[in-house]
């Protein structure tokens, strides 16, 4: 029995659920930043002392509603990417559950004696095993997806692994900057997923392969796109893990003008004017050039996306996939530049601020699925072909002189 | 002539007034300008069961004849290699009515703070210092009674004009610390006078820095000269003029 979408409509249907959930927890995320309330739980991996699964729903509240669901949501989603990982391997994963599985009942069982302070989280750890031992005498018993394909899933538990480790020493090293980090990561893990479901998928399967040659240059003119739709997305995480609100209160102008002045006398002038009600730290010069930089990136990719809807619409047709995909993104854009306008008339509202951050993870996918489709459909062009038979020529004939010699 | 009858006569008026010693420095912080209006703050359900009466924020507090209050006074120049001892006593940072009690305090490097929780629910007490020696620090309170007086003194440990303090369970909560490694430094009170005691016979800089007027700058300075009289020293701090 060979690997075979067709055949293995549970796995696709669990990486789409998996994609899914990924973009419910990167919302969550934002609301975590935009409410500013991402160190309203001080410890980690328990929340004020309890294990994370047995905090009190009581003491669910503030900022720590919005910090303990998030950390929830992303153990939900480390367990979906662990399970779409072993899937990804077929029934070779049953002998490695087991294994895997009997490591955790014994350490959990090990740790309960020798800390039995901790009896409540060891307990769950033996429990976690012993679950897992009976998952792998029923796991499902298809064929392993290609190899390329396992990586991905591998690469994809790899990256939850290392997200929920930069959450965690974020809060416990009170470093900012891996907030930063964390919040890429989590655009590119939510990328990652999206492509596992993609490849997954019937309508991948029914994808030509090289339909026709990439004339236009389309592959690496998505590809360039989504790079600056991710540059600006790292951006943005910048912009929000700064925890200093608005840098520029007002749009399209910025403090009255095409670009705002920030000398140090400009900014102490708007900060005296700020009336803040959250905790926002004071502006700085770097912070307002920041969202200029913000504001003219954004210009840039909606000028961007708008060439690559309107080159495919002429080029390939209304009726080509990666026709449909830029009008669909370029829908997505305008949609984000207007949140982002939004997100400042409304003084940074925590749900229009989320939804800005929803967006751009939705632009960032749709422009590398696109991408992977333009790679997919359209095949190297003309001239790529012959520089690259052309070099192989060359290569035999040097070879071929090699040996005459 | 003019200058020596103006010192005379503060000096007098500063030995008159009750409470003032030789070594003291009193004045006054007045506003000058028009500061934005306060926000309300919109309290989330917990907070305002407990505490109906509704808050605003505290950027600008002017009192009577324009003083404003919140602005840390501290003698910036003029002790540099002496030493003093931290009190032992300790100041009060409290969490009560879903906010923070005082507003801006001063404390000397070493002198514990009682951070304490008045409010029947939970808060973390997040500082965020940017000085070297300083650590930041984020721990929580989660019920009522609880005080701690010792990470504060952990964490602390550079003079620091001001370190921020924050809650991020209730995200309109936070307050500022001057911190200074003497013990001369006073905070502003609602109407704008300050008193700093027993400062010794010296001559000294003065800094009042207030949060909002002045940012990322020092304060507005004078030079006090302090002997056998009190001294009086009066600040006009401005709202800086809007872009």
């Amino acid at each position: 029995m060979s690997f075979s979408q067709s055949k293995n409509i549970g796995l696709k249907r669990f990486a789409v659920l998996t994609a899914l959930v990924t973009f419910v927890l990167v919302c969550m995320g934002g609301l975590v930043t935009s409410h500013g309330a991402g160190m309203a739980v001080p410890d980690w991996p328990n929340s004020f002392g309890y294990n994370m699964f047995f905090f009190p729903v009581s003491k669910w509240i503030g900022g720590i509603f919005f910090e303990h669901t998030h950390r929830l949501a992303a153990s939900l989603v480390g367990f979906l990417t662990t399970i779409m990982a072993f899937w990804l391997f077929g029934y070779k994963s049953r002998v490695l559950l087991r294994w895997v599985a009997c490591v955790f009942m014994a350490a959990g069982v090990g740790l309960c004696l020798v800390f039995p302070a901790h009896t409540a989280e060891n307990l769950l750890l033996a429990l976690m095993g012993l679950a897992g031992l009976a998952a792998g005498f029923y796991w499902p018993k298809c064929e392993p997806a290609p190899k390329w394909l396992r990586v991905l899933g591998v690469a994809a538990f790899c990256a939850v692994v290392l997200q929920g480790l930069l959450g965690g020493l974020r809060v416990t090293q009170l470093n900012a900057t891996l907030g930063i980090f964390h919040a890429t990561l989590a655009q590119l893990f939510f990328v990652l997923v999206c492509s596992i479901a993609l490849f997954q998928t019937d309508f991948w399967q029914r994808l030509p392969i090289h339909q026709e040659l990439d004339r236009h240059h389309f592959r690496p003119l998505f590809t360039a796109v989504t790079a600056l739709i991710l540059t600006q997305l790292m951006l943005g995480a910048t912009m929000r893990h700064q925890h200093a609100g608005l840098a520029i209160p007002d749009f399209p102008a910025a403090y009255g003008k095409l670009w705002p002045a920030a000398g140090p006398d400009s900014i102490t002038r708007y900060n005296a004017h700020r009336t803040e009600v959250m905790a926002y730290a004071p502006i700085t010069a770097a912070q307002v050039e920041m969202q200029m930089v913000h504001r003219v990136l954004a210009l840039l990719i909606f000028a961007a996306v708008a060439v690559c809807a309107w080159r495919t619409w002429r080029r390939l047709g209304s009726r080509h996939w990666l026709s449909r995909f830029a009008l669909v993104w370029l829908g997505l854009v305008l949609t984000q530049v207007f949140l982002g306008a939004a997100t400042i008339w409304t003084g940074k509202s925590a749900d229009i601020a989320t939804a800005h951050v929803a967006c751009g993870a939705l632009c960032l996918v749709t422009g590398a699925v696109a991408s992977i489709v333009s790679f997919r459909v359209l095949g190297a062009p003309a001239a790529q072909v012959k520089w690259a038979e052309r070099n192989e020529v060359t290569s035999m004939l040097d070879s071929s002189s090699m040996i005459a010699k | 002539m003019k200058n020596i009858t103006c010192t005379l006569a503060v000096s007098i008026l500063a030995a008159l007034l009750p409470g003032a010693h030789a070594g003291d420095v009193t004045g006054k912080i007045t506003l000058k300008g028009t500061p934005p209006p306060e926000k309300t703050i919109d309290y989330d359900d917990t907070c305002s069961k407990l505490h109906p009466a509704v808050p605003t924020t505290r950027h600008w507090v002017v009192g009577k004849d324009n003083g404003l209050a919140n602005v840390f006074v501290y003698i910036s120049k003029g002790l540099e290699g002496k030493k003093f001892t931290a009190p032992t006593q300790p100041v009060e940072l409290d969490q009560i009515g879903c906010n923070y009690n005082p507003y801006v305090f001063g404390v000397m490097v070493g002198q514990p703070v009682a951070i304490k929780n008045s409010d029947p629910l939970m808060h973390n007490i997040h500082a965020l210092p940017k000085a070297d020696g300083n650590s930041e620090f984020n721990f929580a309170e989660t019920s009522a009674g609880q005080v701690n007086d010792s990470k504060w003194t952990e964490s602390i440990k550079a003079p620091e004009v001001m370190v921020k303090m924050k809650c991020d369970v209730h995200q309109w909560m936070f307050a500022y610390a001057g911190v200074q490694d003497n013990p001369f430094f006073a905070v502003s009170d609602a109407d704008g006078n300050f008193k700093i005691a027993n400062v010794p016979a010296g001559t000294y800089t003065l800094t009042a820095y207030h949060l909002k007027a002045h940012g990322a700058k020092p304060g507005v300075t004078q030079e006090i000269t302090v002997a056998d009289s009190p001294v009086t020293a009066n600040f006009t701090v401005e709202v800086p003029a809007p872009q």
